[in-house]
């Protein structure tokens, strides 16, 4: 696949997380405009293996927008400038012939910096192994309305448990906050009946958790829900502040 | 104890007091602005001058003032605490950022320092005059039975008492003499100088963004997010505390200094 786009890129590079990074450019030439924006840096990563340069770093992997790897901080914002999708679902039309793209790498010391643009989100990983589980096995799938649940319930457990944990919430914040993604998946348990027996546990576990991994703290600036691929919707992180207090006050 | 130091000192714990704080001094602003509304009066500051009376004796009122100074304070310095924990998440900024929020929300922490000058320049203006300066004295004589002002005329320079207000009545004219301690002589002629109205002008404005989104995020911080009052919430963030408020402070320096 090739097309008659022109690109100027300037991508962050870094060996590695001690190692001081700096801006490289790039210029790459008959891109498709059908192709992804992961697609683009395959055809860039392709020349620098051909021309014995080391390829960039950078995470990917279902490619279809639901697994939360991709991170790319482009032009200012976490997944580039459409809403509701992730980089991997960004695609070079939305972006002009001869236009000079700024890819960064998400930026929080949560996340420190692997190689390039691929960031050690672990830091997450180790929030929900704090609680953002059900502890017992719960058995096959329920028959349906065996356990009542309200449709309106149902539906925010659901779009919150859409959080597909890829950190864009705390690119985009200005505190490099996780407020957004620790708040979804408190949320998720703590809407459903499954996830009520642990629910003050868990919502003390996570959040000090996350304030254990160094992340900011939420100033309400709506950042995060901005640029989530998701589209999760801030009343989680009320709703996360409510489950704490609740559990401190109570524990 | 321990439990409550441990949520206070969490990241929610900082949020809240922040939240509490600034919800409690948006309280205040009610009741100073209806209270210096009096300023308007056009009757020689004589309301003005016995409110300020009141509300520098009453002793539950002087309770509730060394708490507020108590609670500016920890405002202030806790948001600064509390900014330089958040930027410390991120000591690698960004080359290029396109914003996705408002940019007050973003300056919250320099909107709040602007105005902690401001308190302190006007506290220095009229409180500190009040309390330790000198303050002129002013002489009313109000009709007793239909409370109209007969005449009001500065006392001597020299003249001081002990009271911040001495009240004779004269019963066989139906009068009474009020000998207070003059502050609206005070601000009237602070609002003089142009630099000093400027100044204020401009805090009012740094107040009005603080508080179009310091109003509303007090409550999503409490947890009270409900689709139901959120539009209430914002709209009375946005009516009431970032425009009708710091508009009516900032007329009075400019009321005094057209007048």
């Amino acid at each position: 696949m090739s097309g008659n786009m022109n690109i100027n890129l300037k991508v962050w590079r870094q060996k590695n997380r001690k190692a001081k990074g700096g801006f490289e450019t790039y210029q790459v030439s008959e891109i498709s405009e059908d192709m992804s924006f992961l697609e683009m840096f395959d055809v860039l990563n392709e020349r620098l293996i051909s021309e014995g340069t080391a390829p960039i770093a950078f995470d990917h992997d279902c490619r279809e927008g639901i697994c939360g790897m991709c991170s790319m901080y482009i032009n200012g914002s976490p997944h580039g400038p459409l809403k509701g999708v992730t980089t991997c679902q960004l695609h070079m039309r939305s972006f002009k012939d001869g236009d000079t793209i700024v890819v960064e790498p998400w930026r929080a010391d949560s996340f420190p910096i692997v190689k390039d643009l691929a960031v050690d989100r672990s830091a997450f990983d180790r929030v929900i192994s704090a609680g953002g589980f059900v502890s017992v096995n719960t058995g096959n799938a329920q028959d349906g309305n065996s356990i009542p649940i309200p449709k309106d319930d149902a539906d925010k457990a659901f779009a919150a448990a859409a959080c597909i944990g890829c950190g864009a919430c705390v690119a985009a914040c200005k505190n490099a906050s996780a407020m957004l993604f620790v708040s979804a998946k408190i949320s998720q348990l703590a809407l459903l009946p499954q996830g009520a027996p642990e629910r003050e546990e868990r919502a003390l576990n996570m959040v000090a958790q996350m304030d254990a991994e160094g992340f900011g703290a939420c100033t309400n600036t709506g950042a995060c829900s901005a640029e989530c691929p998701k589209e999760i919707s801030l009343e989680n992180i009320a709703r996360m502040n409510r489950e704490y207090l609740g559990a401190a006050a109570t524990s | 104890m321990s439990w409550l130091v441990k949520t206070v000192n969490s990241s929610i714990g900082r949020k809240v007091l922040m939240a509490l704080t600034g919800l409690f001094l948006c309280t205040f602003l009610i009741v100073h602005m209806i209270g210096n509304l009096q300023l308007f009066n056009g009757d020689g500051g004589y309301s003005f001058n016995k409110y300020a009376v009141f509300m520098t004796t009453n002793p539950l009122i002087k309770t509730v003032s060394y708490g507020l100074y108590a609670m500016i304070l920890f405002h202030a310095f806790w948001g600064l605490y509390v900014t330089y924990i958040n930027r410390k998440a991120r000591s690698a900024r960004y080359a290029i950022t396109n914003s996705s929020s408002t940019w007050a929300s973003r300056n919250m922490a320099v909107l709040g320092t602007v105005l902690l000058v401001y308190i302190a320049v006007h506290m220095g203006d009229f409180w500190f005059d009040y309390k330790f300066g000198h303050v002129p004295f002013t002489k009313y004589v109000e009709d007793v039975t239909s409370g109209q002002l007969i005449s009001q005329e500065v006392m001597p320079a020299g003249y001081t008492q002990e009271v911040k207000l001495a009240a004779f009545a004269n019963e066989a004219e139906g009068t009474q003499t009020v000998i207070i301690k003059d502050l609206y002589a005070e601000v009237s002629e602070a609002f003089e100088n142009i630099f000093i109205v400027l100044f204020y002008i401009l805090s009012m404005g740094a107040l009005a963004f603080h508080l179009v989104h310091g109003f509303q995020s007090g409550f999503q911080t409490l947890g009270l997010n409900h689709p139901k009052y959120n539009g209430l919430i914002k709209n009375i963030g946005i009516a009431i505390f970032a425009i009708a408020i710091p508009l009516a402070f900032a007329a009075m320096p400019i009321y005094f200094f057209l007048k």
